[in-house]
């Protein structure tokens, strides 16, 4: 007797099937694999072109399976407003950490998205500079120890986190902006489809979407994955809300 | 074609355009301004992009990514804006990919003024960012020139997978002289851009441009391998214009418009008599390092005019390694600093003497 199975669970194709170098308990391969069901579910894995930025996320071109470009510190939403202006049949998409997106490029994702480029922004905020080692970001949040706020972030000298998906909603040229989280599975659950939900826009109404994702740094945070992910629920939800910040259309493209 | 009165500026910029050049990226600055304001005007009646990004910093690297899907791209600049575009340029040397980059001078350091100058000459040749490395770099000394050289600076950068700059100034770039525009013919031989990004589209093979190469060994095979194309440059694209270096007493050296003033002085001092020939660099990078040796081996004495306090010149006395004495007249820039044909004339005499 042959019973047909059906196959529920698998590897995205825009995924390669290797191992990552990130450190046990980061959450950066499971926004990695979000990403990539989101590709396979629009089917746009043979047109993607991924901009990586600098930080734990730079080998992005060894996890995808697509076409990458590397881009400096910071730069890349201006990397990507090249490569989407050449290739307007392309699915694009930067993928950023704290300090690259909300520290020292700053003005280039606020005026991309100004812009309204038909890109999509996935921010990964993990509230420290991974890769350097834990140093104080933009999103470490006050009283926060790092390795450059030994004493904790002191807001009087170091001003306040950045609430970057806010930030982005005011402006014009943002279609779709949110922030979710990837500590349990129903806010997993919700961040993929937040992500699929940019990159449709992108598709099929050249808009320009922001997912920010919350994310763990176990290492850095020197905690184990499970405490790291309920310092997410207690100490970065309540400052970084969860939510949709901006959902409309596109504004009409003149000329 | 018919001959066109136009400015320097405009040069670069109706070269560009006919080089096929579709995406450009910039941010004003004095005195370039003309050339973005140009191709503002020309670009949407071809089809093709123009960005005022909201920095130098953005603009060369929207030309990092357009030129990684293999498109015909520029920013153009002055003297701090480029300061400001030289990490860019770091990556795009580092990743191997074309991108045409001008800098019409401005005087500096700092804020400095607007005036020509010629003070960017080690940011240019010597690989003005970080980690080593050089880029191609013309440097045009008529209207004519600036269009010419703005098309073989694409070519060029397409050949060998690496960024080129026109370099002018204040001077090449405001003045208004004639132009015979010429339509373009893209070489037959240029390599197809078989490394640029497109998605996949069906390849088995990713494609990736990066300059991150942490790999045992790597990243000193790719910097030999860039260093190799350096070489390359140096035996096959040096370009150099000569008068007179046979017969010379004295050879009189000098880029851009120096050249101009250079080439107005020395034409009085071979009317009073005097055996005075001129070398004009036109390619910085590569330097024309055979063309000295050879004025050395029959000159007895050069001088290098420079509107600084002396660059080239340390390139100029590297070349001849002591064969001959190289002297030097600089103006450093600023209003009221560009040399007369008079004052180098009188150094001519000094230096024959």
């Amino acid at each position: 007797m042959t019973t047909a199975l059906k196959n529920v669970f698998d590897r995205p194709v825009s995924l390669k099937d290797v191992a990552t170098h990130y450190c046990p308990g980061c959450q950066h391969g499971t926004a990695h694999r979000l990403c990539a069901e989101a590709m396979d579910k629009l089917g746009v894995q043979q047109r993607a072109i991924g901009v990586a930025s600098v930080g734990c996320s730079v080998f992005l071109y060894g996890y995808f399976d697509i076409d990458v470009v590397e881009a400096p510190h910071g730069r890349a939403p201006a990397v990507a407003t090249g490569v989407k202006r050449v290739r307007k049949d392309a699915f694009v998409f930067t993928y950023q950490g704290d300090g690259d997106l909300a520290a020292i490029g700053t003005s280039e994702i606020i005026h991309a998205a100004n812009r309204g480029e038909a890109i999509s922004v996935i921010f990964v905020n993990n509230t420290t500079y991974g890769m350097t080692g834990g140093q104080m970001a933009p999103t470490t949040l006050p009283k926060q120890q790092t390795s450059t706020s030994p004493y904790g972030r002191n807001t009087g000298n170091d001003g306040y986190p950045i609430r970057m998906a806010e930030l982005l909603s005011g402006l014009a040229g943002v279609s779709y902006s949110t922030r979710v989280a990837l500590n349990s599975p129903k806010n997993i659950i919700a961040a993929g489809k937040a992500i699929e939900k940019a990159f449709r826009l992108q598709m099929e109404q050249g808009g320009f979407g922001f997912v920010e994702v919350l994310s763990t740094c176990p290492t850095n945070w020197g905690m184990n994955p499970l405490a790291a992910n309920e310092r997410v629920a207690e100490e970065m939800i309540p400052y970084f809300p969860l939510g949709v910040f901006k959902d409309v259309a596109p504004l009409a493209q003149e000329g | 074609m018919k001959r066109l009165f136009v400015k320097g500026n405009e040069a670069v910029a109706m070269g560009a355009l006919e080089a096929g050049c579709r995406y450009y990226f910039g941010y004003p600055i004095t005195p370039q301004s003309d050339i973005p304001e140009y191709i503002s005007r020309e670009m949407p009646k071809l089809g093709g992009t123009f960005i005022q990004a909201e920095s130098e910093i953005a603009s060369i690297n929207m030309l990092l990514g357009a030129s990684a899907c293999g498109a015909r791209a520029m920013t153009s600049s002055s003297s701090p804006g480029i300061s400001l575009k030289q990490e860019g340029i770091s990556y795009m040397a580092g990743s191997e990919l074309p991108g045409v980059i001008v800098n019409i001078c401005r005087s500096g350091p700092g804020l400095g003024g607007i005036d020509a100058s010629q003070a960017d000459y080690f940011q240019s040749v010597k690989g003005g960012g970080h980690g080593g490395y050089h880029i191609i770099v013309l440097a045009p000394h008529t209207v004519q020139e600036m269009y010419d050289l703005t098309i073989l600076a694409f070519d060029l950068s397409d050949r060998y997978r690496m960024p080129a700059m026109v370099l002018g100034d204040a001077v090449i770039g405001q003045v208004k002289e004639a132009l015979v525009p010429h339509p373009y013919q893209a070489p037959l031989d240029l390599p197809a851009k078989d490394w640029a990004v497109t998605g996949k589209l069906g390849r088995s093979d990713q494609r990736i441009v990066k300059s991150l190469f942490l790999g045992d060994g790597e990243l000193e095979a790719h910097n030999w391998r860039l260093h190799a194309k350096y070489k390359q440059l140096q035996q096959h694209e040096v370009r150099c214009e000569t008068e007179n270096i046979d017969n010379a007493d004295l050879v009189v050296t000098a880029f851009g418009s120096a050249a101009r003033i250079v080439k107005t002085a020395v034409r009085m001092a071979r009317e009073a008599g005097l055996k005075v020939g001129v070398i004009r660099p036109i390619t910085l990078f590569p330097f024309p390092t055979a063309i000295y040796q050879q004025a050395a081996s029959t000159a007895r004495k050069l001088l290098c005019v420079e509107l600084n306090t002396g660059q080239m010149v340390e390139d100029v006395r590297l070349a001849v390694n002591g064969k001959v004495d190289v002297a030097f007249y600089g103006r450093p820039p600023g209003a009221g600093s560009l040399p007369t044909p008079e004052e180098i004339l009188d150094q001519i005499r000094t230096h024959c003497g």
